[in-house]
């Protein structure tokens, strides 16, 4: 039973480091762009996708697959906030955050459905080496994951680094902690909004490349995880890049836990009741920013 | 051909009903609600299973709105401290849930099977005019609803919701009782949207988790988008328009030579998509404009948009 017990929490955290990474990425863009971007989701699918055809086609290697899909993910999110989120964002309307956030669930159809249309709806493996679990005491742990864990720490690793080193980086946490303020000390929102896109898709695309990894790449990919995610961002705070990571990896170890009293078919309701719980405790996510100004 | 177009212009009623639940929550009540699919699906298996048990349809629809209504109130109270943007994503994974209940509790839905041969009223009876009774059916409950929420969005209630959505506080300080005027909201709109998931089951007689998929919440987001998300008339309009798009799509994508049905299935939605992105770029506010806001929310605006009616309605002035 507790061998049992150990063992989901060991997974749970495998599992949430993976999902940390799209969670940074969506409460990175929220906190310098101000609205929650629903097409992470295709964004997930679409790095998987470029992904998994330099992996079948060219043969790359793992690490070199994440960096393409990293980069395509970044472009085409980018590409996509230009034409579609964009010029919404800059219409006065009390209610821009939430039509911001409306035209971004269309967009992720669109982007949905423009893979569906170029792949088929078919389920598509990576070809990645078979190698043997690791077995630690009684635990076991699949390469894969071991992989994945240590890509999700690598990433964070590097994230993180650059939030506190670089001077972009800390403009970006300024502003999430406190737009009015950073606006104030002459760090323009706007001028950052496309790298924190391009990062925050980027990291999508990863975690979407990792999770097809270890299940499968067709468009609905990034959509089956995209309660989860959001999960993890709100128990975050929503604005706290390392309220993203610590919620992720909540919500990833609740959700293997929960296992011991539900089906598996209920993993993201669990995700659900999570946010649920969360919200009705602190309105503002476990570790929201310690200012609280932020409305 | 023609009990086709009798079908759609059904379909577009029920879609009209859903777009009315979409109106008065989000269009006049100012709170989101991405999960109208939920609230449809409720009351489509609660009409649905009812009926399977021998109650009459009538009062199957009923309680299918009933309990639709009151699962939004209990979500709209439980939610009751959240932001539009936390809103919008409990809301959206209310939905989630509700499919995979249905996809997963086969005693009480029929799993992924779905439910089917589910009755119609008056079916046997009518025959081969029972598609004309159902048209005439779904529109009266539309038109009802429709007259009956012009009505009231005219009445006390809907000033006063409306200044619950245009400043929150200072319909407190005015003594509106805010909670009480969202909870009443909430369970208006997630009750026509229960109502129309009821006629949906029986128009199409089966139901299944794979219908109500979130696509269909976008389809209303777009119907009611398209006519003016904060008017009665745009959500009818809207409708008939949408469902004029989606079966339009259909037909231009059979001439298109050597795509498979997928292909076809994702042409659509993608048109349906960048459909309603283009609708929010061009014309946020709809095809029928909103006539009770104060001009002071929409600089944008010309000040002729604000009606002689909003201007002569002191917030603190109703009952």
């Amino acid at each position: 039973m507790l061998l049992e017990l150990i063992q989901l929490i060991v997974n749970g955290l495998v599992m949430g480091a993976v999902i940390a990474l799209p969670a940074l990425g969506l409460t990175l863009i929220f906190s310098v762009l101000g609205f929650i971007n629903f097409s992470i989701a295709a964004q997930m699918s679409i790095g998987a996708f470029a992904g998994w055809l330099v992996n079948t086609q060219l043969h790359w290697p793992l690490l070199p697959v994440l960096l393409v899909a990293f980069v395509v993910a970044g472009l085409i999110g980018v590409a996509s906030d230009r034409v579609a989120l964009a010029p919404m964002r800059k219409r006065p309307s009390s209610h821009m955050a939430l039509m911001v956030a409306i035209v971004s669930i269309a967009l992720n159809l669109a982007l949905e459905n423009a893979l569906r249309f170029g792949f088929g709806s078919g389920l598509n493996s990576f070809e990645m080496p078979i190698a043997r679990d690791v077995v630690i005491g009684e635990i076991r742990i699949g390469p894969q994951q071991m992989h994945n864990l240590g890509i999700a720490l690598l990433v964070a690793v590097l994230l993180a680094a650059f939030f506190t080193v670089t001077r972009v980086g800390k403009a970006m946490r300024a502003v999430a902690d406190n737009p009015d303020l950073a606006r104030l000390k002459g760090i323009d929102p706007a001028k950052l909004s496309n790298l924190a896109t391009f990062i925050g898709m980027g990291l999508a695309g990863i975690g979407g490349a990792l999770l097809a990894i270890d299940t499968s790449v067709d468009p609905s990919t990034g959509a089956r995880l995209l309660l989860i995610i959001f999960s993890a961002s709100v128990v975050g705070g929503l604005t706290s890049l390392g309220g993203a990571v610590l919620g992720a990896l909540l919500v990833g170890v609740a959700a293997e836990v929960s296992l011991l009293a539900i089906a598996p078919v209920y993993q993201s309701a669990v995700a659900f009741v999570a946010i649920l719980a969360v919200l009705l405790i602190r309105p503002s996510g476990l570790f929201a920013g310690t200012a609280g100004v932020r409305k | 051909m023609t009990s086709y177009l009798v079908f759609m212009l059904t379909l577009a009623g029920v879609y009209a009903l859903m777009s009315l639940g979409l109106v008065t929550i989000w269009g006049q009540g100012g709170m989101v609600n991405l999960g109208l699919v939920g609230f449809f699906a409720v009351g489509a298996y609660a009409s649905a299973l009812l009926s399977q048990s021998g109650v009459p349809i009538g009062f199957t629809l009923l309680v299918g709105a009933l309990v639709a209504g009151l699962v939004g109130v209990a979500l709209s109270f439980v939610t009751r401290p959240l932001r539009g943007d936390y809103l919008a994503i409990v809301t959206l994974g209310f939905a989630e849930v509700i499919r995979l209940v249905a996809t997963n509790e086969k005693w009480l839905t029929g799993g992924s099977d779905g439910l089917a041969g589910i009755r119609s009223p008056l079916k046997p009876e009518l025959g081969a005019w029972h598609p004309y009774f159902y048209l005439l059916l779904v529109w009266a409950f539309a038109g009802v609803a429709a007259l009956l929420l012009t009505r009231l969005l005219r009445s006390p209630y809907g000033r006063a919701l409306r200044a619950v959505r245009d400043d929150e506080q200072v319909a407190a300080v005015a003594g509106k009782p805010v909670l009480q005027l969202k909870l009443k909201t909430f369970f208006l709109g997630s009750a026509l949207t229960g109502l129309a998931g009821g006629l949906y089951a029986h128009l199409t007689s089966y139901i299944a988790p794979d219908g109500f998929v979130p696509l269909l919440t976008i389809y209303i987001f777009l119907a009611a988008t398209a006519g003016g998300y904060t008017r009665v008339v745009g959500a009818i309009v809207g409708s008939v328009a949408v469902v004029v798009l989606l079966e339009g799509t259909r037909f231009i994508a059979a001439t298109v030579p050597g795509l498979n049905a997928v292909q076809v299935a994702s042409a659509r939605e993608f048109v349906i998509a960048v459909g309603l992105i283009a609708i929010m770029h061009l014309r946020p506010e709809g095809l029928f404009q909103s006539v009770n806001q104060s001009a002071a929310a929409e600089p944008a605006s010309a000040p002729g948009t604000a009606s002689a009616e909003a201007s002569a309605e002191p917030v603190g002035s109703t009952a």
